[in-house]
């Protein structure tokens, strides 16, 4: 069995910035294993611009995103197996991993990120009845098709579900000359940026049907139509409300998963609103010296904040390969009314500050963030417009952290009066 | 009045836009009313694809270094469409000076080595 300090898995956007945060704090002894020919994750078929305004205050492609964190990792001796898949995670932060080069090697970490990604729902996650016919493609496996293998995957499109890689395959299928005949989605808003919608929808003049859903797909061996019907307030189909589509091709972009097989493997604690790992603020799981970060931990819409979370990641393993830990008594985050999740899920007391992510439920305008002890306000943040689409974040000084007598904190919105 | 949404933060309001003086309501701050002027008199985009590569490698992304008119993106991906190219190519090589008579060019997004 060989050794090393951290092992990294997946070497993707958060991968390549946890490693290199490591590295930077002093840990000299980093293997990346990726299991695809190259490091840069999803990052290389998003060829599309929008990437790092935060992060490099210009607007990259995500080739070039990945390409400077790459350029970064070639500067150092952090070392990116590829073609390497990881088929098991002990809670003892043994590797059994497979490659073409090494074979089977087992790998002991002295402590391990996690950084895996998350992959996409399919058609049977989301139960389309009608025809098993071929030119049924998640929005992401056709993305893939054609931006890393050059193929088009079909002429004629509708895409199911409005989230960005939805949006942004409506563009790019336009412009390599398919005929993109509508956007679906079920809920009454759609689950992409605006800033989307209008370039890559309004641009073209893609129909968006809201609150609308795919209820039939027709075909014999290539996908011949889909039927798409309104549906009400409870998300069931209305009656008489049938549209028919001739089309060969039907994208899904319907919500990402993190991908935590090697996490359950191993024994981690998930929580099921995230279906990530719970983890405290300096992103620890619940095995000691074990990590995550990016969207394996949770599904974010923009990969400058993977960075900046998978930088404190790998900083915090470091911390914990140089004998540091994080203590104090647990303080659980909990989230209340309009929150769907919290991330950390926890984290202790006396700790300088926390900074709170999170997902609302609902669209708001001018409502705000509460977050309370019980029934006792520690902080209040006001905001003009906020949507389940987009991450929230909230800083919580320790000043104000030091007010808390119980053992909870809850994170809730306060809507505005009518 | 045309109605757009602004594109310029995640918030997107809805903008209404004079067709001929070009003045902008329903804008929450200075750069929506910009936004929404410069979306009437000139919209631009930056057109982003892959070209061939003859080599083991299938595609390289490109994209075009500036943001250019919007009637002109089909123009650009028909010259990027008969574009072929081979190792080595860096970020940032020009492939297509002055694309489809444009200002921009297309260049690479990825090593390609």
């Amino acid at each position: 069995m060989t050794k090393h300090e951290l092992v990294v898995i997946g070497g993707g956007p958060a991968g390549l910035a946890a490693a290199l945060a490591a590295w930077e704090q002093g840990v000299r002894d980093i293997l990346i294993l990726e299991r695809d020919k190259e490091a840069g994750g999803i990052l290389n078929q998003c060829i599309h611009n929008g990437f790092g305004l935060h992060r490099f205050k210009e607007e990259l492609t995500g080739p070039e995103y990945a390409g400077r964190f790459i350029d970064l990792v070639k500067q150092t001796d952090i070392r990116i197996r590829t073609d390497t898949m990881v088929l098991d995670l002990t809670a003892d932060r043994i590797l059994h991993t497979v490659s073409p080069q090494h074979g089977y090697e087992a790998i002991q970490a002295g402590a391990v990120i996690l950084a895996m990604g998350c992959r996409e729902r399919t058609r049977g996650a989301i139960s389309i009845p009608g025809a098993r016919c071929s030119g049924i493609f998640t929005a992401g496996a056709a993305q893939r098709f054609l931006n890393i293998e050059g193929y088009m995957v079909g002429k004629r499109v509708v895409i199911l579900g409005s989230g960005d890689i939805g949006l942004i395959m409506a563009r790019r299928m336009t412009l390599e000359g398919a005929k993109v005949l509508a956007c679906v989605e079920l809920m009454p808003y759609s689950g992409g940026l605006n800033r989307n919608i209008v370039q890559c929808l309004h641009d073209f003049d893609i129909p968006l049907y809201l609150s609308h859903t795919v209820t039939d797909i027709r075909g014999r061996d290539r996908l011949e139509q889909v039927v798409v019907s309104e549906v009400d307030e409870r998300r069931n189909p209305i009656p008489g409300t049938e549209m028919v589509f001739d089309c060969d091709t039907l994208l899904l972009s319907v919500g990402l998963l993190p991908e935590n097989e090697l996490s359950r493997q191993a024994g981690i604690e998930i929580d099921p609103r995230t279906n990530g790992p719970v983890v405290w603020e300096n992103r620890e799981t619940s095995i000691p010296g074990v990590f995550a970060c990016g969207n394996v931990l949770h599904v974010h819409d923009l990969v400058d904040y993977v960075s900046a979370e998978s930088e404190s990641a790998g900083a915090a393993a470091a911390a914990y390969l140089q004998g540091i830990r994080a203590e104090g008594e647990e303080v659980r985050l909990i989230p209340g009314s309009g929150v769907g999740y919290t991330v950390p899920q926890h984290f202790h007391r006396g700790v300088e500050n926390v900074e709170i992510f999170f997902r609302v439920r609902n669209i708001y305008h001018n409502a705000a963030i509460r977050v309370t002890d019980g029934e006792k306000q520690i902080a209040r943040f006001k905001r003009e417009h906020m949507a389940p689409g987009e991450m929230e974040n909230v800083r919580i000084p320790k000043v104000l952290l030091d007010r808390i007598a119980g053992n909870t904190l809850t994170v809730e919105i306060e809507e505005a009066a009518q | 009045m045309k109605e757009l949404i602004c594109i310029t933060c995640p918030k997107g309001c809805h903008l209404k836009v004079d067709e001929e003086t070009f003045a902008v309501t329903g804008n929450s701050c200075p750069r929506g009313a910009v936004y929404g002027a410069n979306e009437l008199r000139s919209p631009v985009r930056v057109v982003t694809s892959t070209v061939v590569v003859e080599g083991p490698a299938r595609r390289l992304p490109v994209k075009t270094d500036r943001p250019i008119p919007k009637g002109k993106m089909f123009a650009v991906m028909e010259e990027i469409a008969k574009l072929r190219v081979k190792a080595p190519v860096a970020v940032g090589d020009i492939l297509i000076p002055n694309v489809a008579g444009t200002d921009g060019n297309v260049v690479a997004t990825k090593n390609l080595q």
